[in-house]
């Protein structure tokens, strides 16, 4: 890899440093879990040539619109390159040059300066923080970016070769420069530059202004330190240690916050397909039984003679669909997003009910009716729905239990069943008779399972008896997962 | 490819300007992949939430070029003879029954009238069609390509990678000029592998502040910088809301050109919620949005 050092910009034309880390990049594109085709990957190579290298935009945008083709995948796409091209271009050198411009708005800003060292880097920390609090003032970003770097080089105490991650050397800067009070005291001016005149919403439009700023110097902050991390390991080692499950990969029972929002997102157009395929009902194929009426009127035509038959075709019926869901604390994560999908659905649907149990079970499909807002739904569901019966522990067999004497006669011929849980059931009873008599009456009967299969009938997880009676059970750890589910039914 | 033809645009840079030109602002992103779709005769694949200018996208470069815009407006149920061709099989019916009448006279042979009937003057052009015989140049714009479903999505692909329509009485058409092709989706589904892989990806996601005021203020004329700065900063407010649907840059326009009309030089938590209707479409996202805005007189702690 030629990758580390500085390299002026390139010469136009396929240097062989160039193509190597192009194909270095491609290489990672793919690790990372982005489809890049060869048609795609030349198609770049073509772009490439027609647009100016030094242009660092131009460039990402180039390799942008021809190899990533899916919007969740531009966040991986942007982390890969930041690695791989992260030294290239003038600004991003990581000392002497290109700092003039800087180091005259210091010198501007502080008056004279007694110190040693080029660029921010001499500065005393009382100064530091002085110019970080002028420059989001200001919104000045060249600003921003000499300050970031300046502040990986005074606090985040990088050692060459050190195996730590980014994280880590991002949490000892921000630490350092307490953002939170320097937020406050912007706001103190700002309010004092209009005399106490601002109204709350000028206000807050403002503090969502200071915010949005401090958001790019974090950027800015988090890029100097993967620009190091790149210089000290290399590319390959770094993108390795970024590298993040792409949106379609991410498990559901370890998502973080952020990734459960990410999901959100994509899991609309999911539902909408899971609803075509439930109400997708044998249009063609089987005919149904002779429509007397419609072959008499069209014999008309034939003088009297029924020369076509017409059949009566089935209508498709709307499908009723109940969502079974485990909330438990072993499928937490699992389980917030299991009432995100629920949600979903039951907005897709007019006849979805909903359910949820850890060792009670309870109705709470008025929840999601009552109110437009999922989080206030989720809300009312943990802490008003009546799920628990003894201990809050999962007991899959009471919970089917009380089901079929409670709302069993309610299942019928056009009822699909979907059951979400790990199935881990605490060595309680397993009940699984219950499965078998809903499966009599239901058109389907589902099993999604948050674990990986590998797992499934170990310990306490007694998947397998419940499976047996089910149409089927399938692993759904992601959205790929769900994807494929979703594919393959109707 | 770009060889043969003039090519229209000199960088990146002067596409963005050329856009400026005809009141549409760019990002470098933008700019870049339209600049990169002309020269290498490559499609597009536009996407974005609604109400963000794809559309507009597709008509200012008509505009900019100089070139007819060709419209395909996909549907559920599009197909071969809406999108491509169509055989006017009226004229037909007529030209063999135009035949009959005169048959005594005239001794044509019938391989003759099969010849003359699946001619060009028989053939009604659909938009895909007519924008590979256009002489001139031409933008064709599919707009919304998620709606179709996806068995028809195949019908672009031979139009998409060779530029060509083969109709089977006729031969194939090769397009004269390669027309600068633009599909946009809301995706409300995946397109799939084939179309995409045929396409430069662009998303088009909420412009950042800077560029949506630019868009205000261009776009709706005589509003004055310090309510265009305030339009725009309660609408990245309003976005950062957990919504049914953010409002869009078209909505942000709509509200900036109400406020405007009322009269209205500063906006406050009254007057923007009183106006909310317009930039919000659903009644629990106005809902929401209110009670924030007003919930925000209760002052932060210090």
């Amino acid at each position: 890899m030629t990758i580390d050092g500085a390299a002026p910009s390139l010469p136009a034309g396929s240097s062989g440093g160039l193509l190597e880390s192009l194909s270095g990049f491609v290489t990672e594109l793919r690790t990372a879990g982005i489809p890049v085709s060869l048609t795609e990957n030349l198609d770049a190579m073509e772009a490439l040539r027609h647009i100016p290298l030094e242009d660092r935009d131009a460039f990402k945008y180039a390799l942008a619109a021809t190899m990533v083709k899916n919007n969740s995948h531009w966040k991986a796409f942007e982390t890969v390159f930041e690695v791989y091209f992260s030294l290239r271009g003038r600004e991003y050198h990581i000392t002497d040059g290109g700092e003039d411009a800087v180091d005259e708005l210091i010198t501007d800003l502080l008056g004279s300066r007694e110190g040693e060292g080029s660029g921010a880097e001499g500065l005393t920390p009382e100064q530091l923080a002085e110019l970080l609090y002028r420059a989001l003032m200001d919104g000045n970003d060249a600003m921003l970016r000499a300050i970031a770097r300046a502040a990986v080089t005074r606090y985040a105490g990088m050692e060459p070769g050190r195996p730590v991650g980014g994280t880590y050397y991002l949490y000892r800067t921000l630490r350092q420069l307490d953002l939170d009070a320097v937020l406050e005291k912007m706001m103190d001016a700002a309010r004092q530059e209009t005399r106490g005149e601002l109204t709350e919403l000028e206000e807050r439009l403002a503090r969502e202004e200071y915010e949005a700023r401090m958001d790019a110097l974090r950027r800015e902050i988090e890029a100097e330190i993967r620009r190091r991390l790149v210089a000290d390991r290399g590319a390959e080692a770094v993108a390795k240690s970024l590298r993040k499950p792409l949106p379609e990969d991410i498990d559901f029972m370890h998502a973080s916050r952020e990734e459960l929002l990410a999901l959100r997102k994509a899991i609309a157009p999911l539902t909408r397909k899971l609803a075509v395929r439930l109400a997708r009902k044998r249009r063609h194929g089987r005919k149904g039984p002779l429509d007397f009426r419609s072959t008499v009127r069209h014999s008309l035509s034939y003088g009297g003679v029924p020369a076509e038959p017409k059949f009566r075709y089935p209508r498709p019926s709307k499908p009723e669909i109940m969502v079974v869901a485990d909330i438990s604390g072993s499928v937490a994560a699992f389980a917030r997003f299991t009432l995100q999908m629920v949600y979903a659905i039951s907005s897709q649907f007019s006849r979805v009910r909903s359910f949820v149990f850890i060792d009670g079970i309870d109705e709470v499909t008025d929840y999601f009716r009552a109110t437009e807002d999922i989080s206030a739904a989720i809300h009312r569901i943990n802490t008003e729905a009546d799920v628990i019966w003894v201990d809050g522990h999962s007991d899959y067999g009471h919970a089917f239990e009380a089901f079929w004497e409670r709302w069993g006669k309610d299942v019928n011929s056009k009822t699909t069943v979907l059951l979400l849980g790990d199935a881990r059931n605490n060595y309680h009873a397993a009940q699984a008779w219950v499965l078998a008599e809903v499966a009599k009456k239901a058109r389907h009967v589902y099993w999604l399972n948050p674990e990986p299969r590998s797992y499934w009938d170990t310990g306490d997880s007694i998947v397998s008896q419940y499976a047996t009676h089910c149409d089927g059970a399938y692993e759904c750890r992601n959205l790929k997962q769900l994807e494929r589910f979703v594919e393959q039914l109707g | 490819m770009s060889d043969a033809a003039p090519s229209r645009f000199e960088s990146p840079t002067t596409v963005r300007e050329g856009l400026r030109r005809v009141s549409y602002l760019a990002d470098e992103g933008i700019a870049g992949v339209v600049y990169l779709a002309e020269r290498l005769g490559k499609p597009v694949l536009v996407e974005g939430p609604a109400g963000t200018g794809k559309t507009q996208l597709a008509k200012s470069v008509a505009e900019l070029t100089g070139s007819r815009l060709i419209r395909l407006q996909c549907y559920e149920g599009l197909d071969e003879s809406k999108a491509l061709y169509e055989w006017n099989y009226k004229k037909q019916l007529l030209r063999i029954q135009a035949q009959r009448v005169g048959e005594a006279a005239s001794a044509e042979k019938w391989e003759d009238i099969e010849e003359d009937i699946f001619s060009e003057q028989f053939l009604l052009t659909r938009p895909l069609l007519e924008a590979i015989r256009a002489e001139e140049p031409v933008v064709l714009l599919i707009d919304e390509v998620d709606r179709v479903e996806v068995e028809t999505e195949a019908l672009l692909l031979e139009i998409l990678s060779d530029y060509q329509v083969s109709i089977p009485e006729l031969g194939t058409v090769v397009a004269t000029q390669i027309p600068l092709v633009f599909l946009t989706s809301n995706n409300t589904r995946e397109l799939s592998e084939a179309l995409k892989r045929r396409c430069l990806f662009l998303h088009i996601d909420y412009p950042d502040i800077e560029r949506e005021r630019e868009i205000v203020l261009t776009r709706v004329p005589g509003i004055s910088e310090s309510l265009a700065d305030q339009v725009v900063r309660i609408v990245r407010s309003i976005r950062n809301l957990e919504l049914k649907k953010a409002p869009s840059v078209s909505e942000t326009l709509d509200w900036a050109r109400t406020l405007l009309l009322l009269g209205i030089q500063s906006v406050d938590a009254q007057a923007a919620t009183e106006t909310l209707h317009i930039l919000l479409k659903y009644q629990s996202d106005i809902d929401k949005a209110a009670k924030d805005l007003n919930a925000s007189t209760v002052s932060p702690p210090r």
